[in-house]
């Protein structure tokens, strides 16, 4: 496969501060490529790199191969769909699309044609006579897209263009941006803060902290095999417990939780070092409540409820760990059978021992914590 | 605190001043002097003598021809210049560098016109600041005079007007979002393009308004023309001045006066219409 957009140990400071790190990275030819961080982890500066507004302090940037060196941004072959879109207030929608073939010298016929063409791809084909006011905020996003798209750039880089948007909307033209790019091929990378966006459209994602991408790989990799504390909490929803971590007799790993709770891990924790705080990570949807107490390598926890949150199929119990004022969230499926949970309760959840994840304890977090 | 004709006495209060203003100082002055333009010493009851004066005789006509061509290319100057300037002002220095520029553009305006004539005069004269450096650095052998022609009271007119081009220009430019500019040279268009395509469209409504402003100013000035310009460098205000000061004939003065409203506002209203502009935007 064709590396369509190949970025090598990219470096940008900003005085003293460092806002990307020596980041690598390759996007295949074609394919939908997030980068997926919080606000103020330097994604919008490595994307402002690559589009060319910005000079980087070290590292290449290639596309097809060809390195861009110091071309200013009307010189290289990638366009920007802006995170306000940017749209031309003071042009109807035909000449925004046009805008960009005509700064290429070209005329006429052509232009007309090629118009018309990706007017078509985008699914609005008698927009062009409209003024830009006029569009709905799906719309808008689709003529951005469009007036890109028209250009046949290499790699186009869309800025969350999603983030202005009302949430069902939102929903919406998740799916319809992943059908367009299935159908017009271009390779797409995209920035976002929205973990669900990332995943749901992406072929890899990129996840980016302080300047430097902890792991990209699949949606499916990110979410099962995290490889860092930072990508288990920030893709996907995950409870976090703080433990200690030991080996028993037999040589497997027992994790403390709570000065007095052993629970079971399996092998993926890595080397067990007794004297370093942990972090164990166990997905809402891997808890089970009242599990069966027959299973083995399982763990349970007694527990009481503090709150249900009812979200319809994403349901979820509050809950709280005896002796603990932890808080972790459990899945509650809507199949009726848990009716009879209520807020005070005492029940038990547990989860299979393969099912956790533990890292060294960081001191990253993803929102004020206690 | 309405009486019975429905009238509020909020609304009196703050039409009363306007009104008065307005009537008193605007409407009736220009009455009489309309009155008096249709009338002369020479002839009974009214007379058109003081407007054909005007088109026979081609002294009063070429001075306002130059007026209005001087004043259009001052107007253009000022466009010219100020467009660059709001831009650095707006666009490319820092917020507090911007606020800076901003009153370094505002701060010769709190000094009267005359005093800032007065100001280009001591540095132009024949024995001014700037021959005085350059004959003594031995650039030129004897002093020039730089004062009285055209070019400097172009110079003079471009500099005394340039505020308010600027502070429209600005006005506009501030809200010109940033990422249009950037989208413009991410889709391939070079600077030039830029300013063609976003950002002098953009800035029409500042342009124009600033435009209508300096034009006028330009055209109704008196000061700049007449000690800048000298002898040679006859302005229509100046005719109005002579008429109405020098020959005591206030009949054609108010003529004049009539002529000059008349046909700036013709300039005006063609220019915008060469444009493609329309007041009610601009006003709005």
């Amino acid at each position: 496969m064709r590396i369509a957009l190949s970025v090598q140990n990219l470096t940008r400071r900003f005085a003293d501060f460092t806002a990307v790190n020596d980041v690598s990275f390759d996007v295949e030819d074609g394919k939908f490529f997030s980068i997926l961080g919080p606000s103020g982890c330097g994604k919008t500066t490595l994307l402002r790199m690559i589009a060319g507004f910005y000079r980087q302090d070290s590292g290449t940037i290639l596309f097809n191969g060809v390195d861009m060196g110091d071309a200013a941004p009307n010189k290289r072959p990638v366009n920007l769909v802006f995170q306000n879109l940017a749209l031309f207030p003071m042009m109807n929608v035909y000449e925004n699309v046009a805008f960009g073939l005509r700064r290429r010298g070209e005329k006429g016929a052509a232009v007309d044609r090629k118009v018309r063409d990706v007017l078509e791809r985008v699914g609005l084909p008698d927009a062009g006579e409209k003024q830009v006011s006029q569009l709905s905020g799906g719309q808008k996003q689709r003529i951005a897209i469009a007036r890109c798209l028209v250009l046949d750039p290499t790699v186009l880089l869309l800025d969350e263009p999603l983030g202005a948007l009302d949430a069902k909307l939102r929903e919406h033209m998740k799916i319809e941006l992943k059908t367009l790019q299935a159908n017009v091929g271009t390779t797409f990378v995209y920035i976002t803060h929205d973990q669900s966006e990332a995943m749901v459209m992406s072929d890899r994602v990129a996840v980016m902290n302080r300047g430097v991408f902890e792991q990209i790989g699949t949606p499916q990799e990110l979410y099962h095999r995290p490889k860092s504390s930072f990508v288990a909490q920030f893709v996907g929803s995950n409870n976090k417990l703080h433990v200690t971590l030991r080996r028993d007799i037999h040589g497997a790993a027992l994790a403390r939780y709570a000065d007095g709770v052993d629970l079971r891990l399996s092998e993926v924790c890595g080397d067990v070092d007794a004297n370093e705080p942990y972090d164990m990570f166990v997905r809402p949807e891997a808890m089970v409540i009242n599990p069966d107490a027959a299973q083995t390598n399982f763990n349970s926890v007694p527990v009481t409820v503090k709150a249900i949150l009812f979200d319809g199929g994403n349901s979820r119990l509050l809950v709280s760990p005896e002796g603990t004022s932890d808080e972790l969230v459990v899945m509650l499926p809507q199949t009726r059978q848990f009716d009879h949970i209520h807020a005070g309760d005492r029940i038990r959840v547990g989860w299979d021992a393969a099912a956790s994840l533990c890292f060294l304890k960081s001191d990253w977090k993803l929102y004020d914590e206690k | 605190m309405k009486n019975k004709h429905g009238i509020s006495l909020g609304f009196l209060f703050f039409f009363l001043p306007v009104a008065l203003w307005l009537t008193l100082l605007i409407v009736l002055p220009h009455l009489e002097l309309l009155r008096l333009s249709f009338t002369s010493t020479s002839h009974e009851g009214l007379t058109l003598v003081n407007y054909m004066a005007f088109f026979t005789e081609p002294i009063y006509w070429l001075t306002f021809v130059r007026t209005a061509a001087y004043s259009i290319l001052v107007t253009f100057l000022v466009m010219v210049i100020a467009l660059p300037v709001s831009f650095y002002i707006t666009k490319v220095a820092r917020v507090r560098t911007g606020g800076f520029l901003m009153m370094l553009v505002l701060v010769p305006f709190w000094v009267s016109e005359l005093i800032r004539v007065y100001g280009w005069i001591i540095l132009l004269r024949e024995s001014g600041v700037i021959n005085r450096f350059l004959v003594s650095t031995g650039l030129f052998r004897q002093p020039v005079e730089m004062l009285y022609n055209d070019i400097t009271m172009v110079m003079g007119l471009v500099y005394t007007s340039m505020l308010f081009m600027v502070v429209p220009i600005i006005g506009v430019m501030d809200a010109l979002d940033d990422s249009l500019i950037e989208a413009a040279y991410d889709l391939g268009a070079s600077k030039i393009a830029i300013w063609r395509t976003i950002i002098i469209p953009h800035c029409t409504p500042g342009m124009v308004s600033g435009g209508i402003i300096v034009f006028m100013l330009v055209l109704g000035s008196y000061l700049t023309p007449n000690l800048m310009g000298g002898k040679n460098s006859l302005w229509f205000t100046e005719q109005i001045y002579n008429q109405i000061i020098l020959y005591f004939n206030w009949n054609q003065g108010a003529a004049f006066g009539f002529l000059l409203l008349v046909l700036s506002s013709l300039i005006i209203w063609a220019g915008l219409r060469l444009t493609g502009q329309n007041l009610r935007e601009v006003v709005k």
